[in-house]
């Protein structure tokens, strides 16, 4: 697993993975390769049961692949499909979670948690327990305790899939607001079109657990929601679309 | 919903019961000693409070003890079904046949075995309790959200820390849902044991009241049996609301 001429911060190389059902054999994914580079926001777009979770537990250390390699220059953090905050933590301790886990002194994981929370308008929720919270609060508190312990990758699965429309862009315009704060790469999962667009530097389409295709998004930073109507960002859309919809 | 809400409509249909039972009693001419009413009843209870108080005690004793050390095998017996897959392929299907066997019938052996101590009344009330706790334990260990036990897998976890992170919180509502139904066991299980053969107890009490056909005083223990059940199933909430204090929201 050792790239060494690869620039690139998270380097895959043909990763394969096959679930054994019974007498069944299922491939989920098939000769993926990917990259992303250091500060880069990389998603990865698929319609359900494309294959896209099944590649981000592998880059979690969750799941193991059944062929091909991938290196990792630095650390990951993952957050899973809905939030998976613990409901017997307070948002707060739900932060310190990962300190807890390493055994890490609490106190200065503590201070910077209090810190983001306060940065980023949820420090009236540090001491409430998850089921107290909106559904795009407990998005947004799942997504500093991902960002909160300086890892180089955030590994992110479909972070805003269960927020309706409003809410949802709302977070990812809060969520970029977010990563001016971090120098981490990001890989996104998801299978909103708009929402890759919107976030990304990179798109790579996946279907049937292959790489169809890369994109480069023509769009500037600082992004606002407005570009999305720009023509190159309407054209990719289409592009997208045409890949992604049912024949 | 205030607590005064939603004591309302059972207390409702209580004392409308209650009354009822009364009304019919003494309009239809009802022998007392073969249904007596219950204000009869409230009456006896209130008369008889201290010999009820020392029998209850014994009854009450056996319960607590046999329900912690139910609890105590059954949160141990979940977790080793839940962490030995091997061990739970061979003793699981067996642990539910158990439940096939009448354990009313067994508390003339458990007698007969270890004698009229409390040891074999506890006993009874460990085999009664036993089982929900165990199920109710080990399904929801075996039932915490993958999504959790992945996130703490990507953080490093070791297998004891998803257990003791996710897997046991994760269980503790399922586990006070099974309490809540093995304590509704303990004091019925008690006086099972007592009916069999027993020095002390509301068992000996209500045994000993048909026999003199004081039937009013059976019914009167009857009424410290349900207070008895009512309190500790009370004692289970409150304990709940500490230890599961997420749950209130």
């Amino acid at each position: 697993m050792n790239f060494s001429n690869s620039a690139a911060l998270l380097a895959v190389r043909g990763v394969g993975k096959t679930y054994e059902t019974g007498k069944k054999e299922i491939r989920a994914l098939s000769n993926v390769s990917l990259e992303a580079k250091e500060g880069e926001f990389v998603s990865i777009i698929g319609q359900n049961a494309s294959g896209k979770s099944t590649l981000l537990k592998i880059l979690a250390g969750v799941g193991m692949p059944t062929s091909g390699v991938f290196e990792l220059r630095g650390d990951a953090s993952y957050m899973p499909q809905d939030h998976a905050l613990l409901p017997w933590r307070t948002v707060e301790g739900n932060l310190l979670l990962p300190a807890d886990i390493a055994g890490a002194s609490r106190g200065r994981a503590q201070e910077k948690a209090r810190a983001l929370l306060s940065a980023f308008g949820l420090e009236q929720y540090a001491r409430l327990y998850p089921a107290a919270l909106s559904g795009g609060t407990k998005q947004k508190a799942a997504l500093l305790r991902t960002v909160l312990h300086d890892h180089s990758l955030l590994l992110l699965d479909e972070p805003f899939a269960p927020l309706d429309a409003l809410t949802r862009i709302e977070a990812q315009t809060w969520l970029l607001a977010l990563l001016e704060k971090t120098e981490a790469s990001v890989l996104l999962v998801t299978h909103d079109i708009r929402e890759a667009i919107f976030l990304s530097d990179t798109i790579y389409v996946l279907g049937s657990g292959r790489i169809k295709e890369k994109f480069d998004v023509p769009i500037p930073r600082p992004r606002r929601h407005e570009q999305l109507r720009a023509p190159e960002a309407l054209e990719l859309e289409k592009r997208l679309f045409s890949l992604l919809a049912p024949v | 919903m205030t607590m005064l809400e939603k004591l309302f409509p059972p207390l409702l249909i209580l004392t409308s019961f209650i009354g009822a039972w009364e009304l019919y009693v003494r309009l239809a001419n009802i022998s007392k000693t073969v249904l007596p009413p219950p204000s009869d009843i409230a009456l006896a209870v209130l008369s008889y409070r201290e010999i009820l108080f020392v029998h209850a005690a014994q009854t009450l004793k056996e319960a607590l003890i046999g329900l912690f050390f139910a609890v105590l095998l059954g949160v141990g017996f979940a977790a080793a079904l839940f962490l030995m897959p091997r061990v739970r392929a061979g003793v699981y299907p067996l642990l539910v046949l158990s439940q096939t066997i009448p354990l009313i019938a067994l508390a003339p052996l458990l007698l007969m075995w270890f004698g009229f101590d409390l040891f074999p009344k506890a006993l009874i009330v460990i085999l009664y309790c036993f089982f929900p706790v165990t199920i109710a334990t080990f399904d929801a260990l075996r039932a915490a959200d993958e999504n959790m036990v992945d996130l703490l897998k990507a953080m490093g976890a070791s297998s004891w820390q998803i257990l003791s992170y996710v897997r046991l919180p994760a269980a503790l509502p399922s586990f006070f849902s099974g309490l809540r139904i093995a304590v509704t066991y303990a004091i019925t299980a008690a006086i099972v044991g007592e009916f069999v053969g027993a020095y002390r107890g509301l068992g000996v009490f209500m045994l000993t009241s048909a026999n003199s056909r004081a039937i009013v005083l059976v019914f009167a223990a009857l009424v410290v049996t349900m207070l008895l059940t009512v309190a500790l199933l009370a004692l289970v909430s409150l304990a709940e609301r500490v230890f599961v204090p997420w749950k209130k929201i």
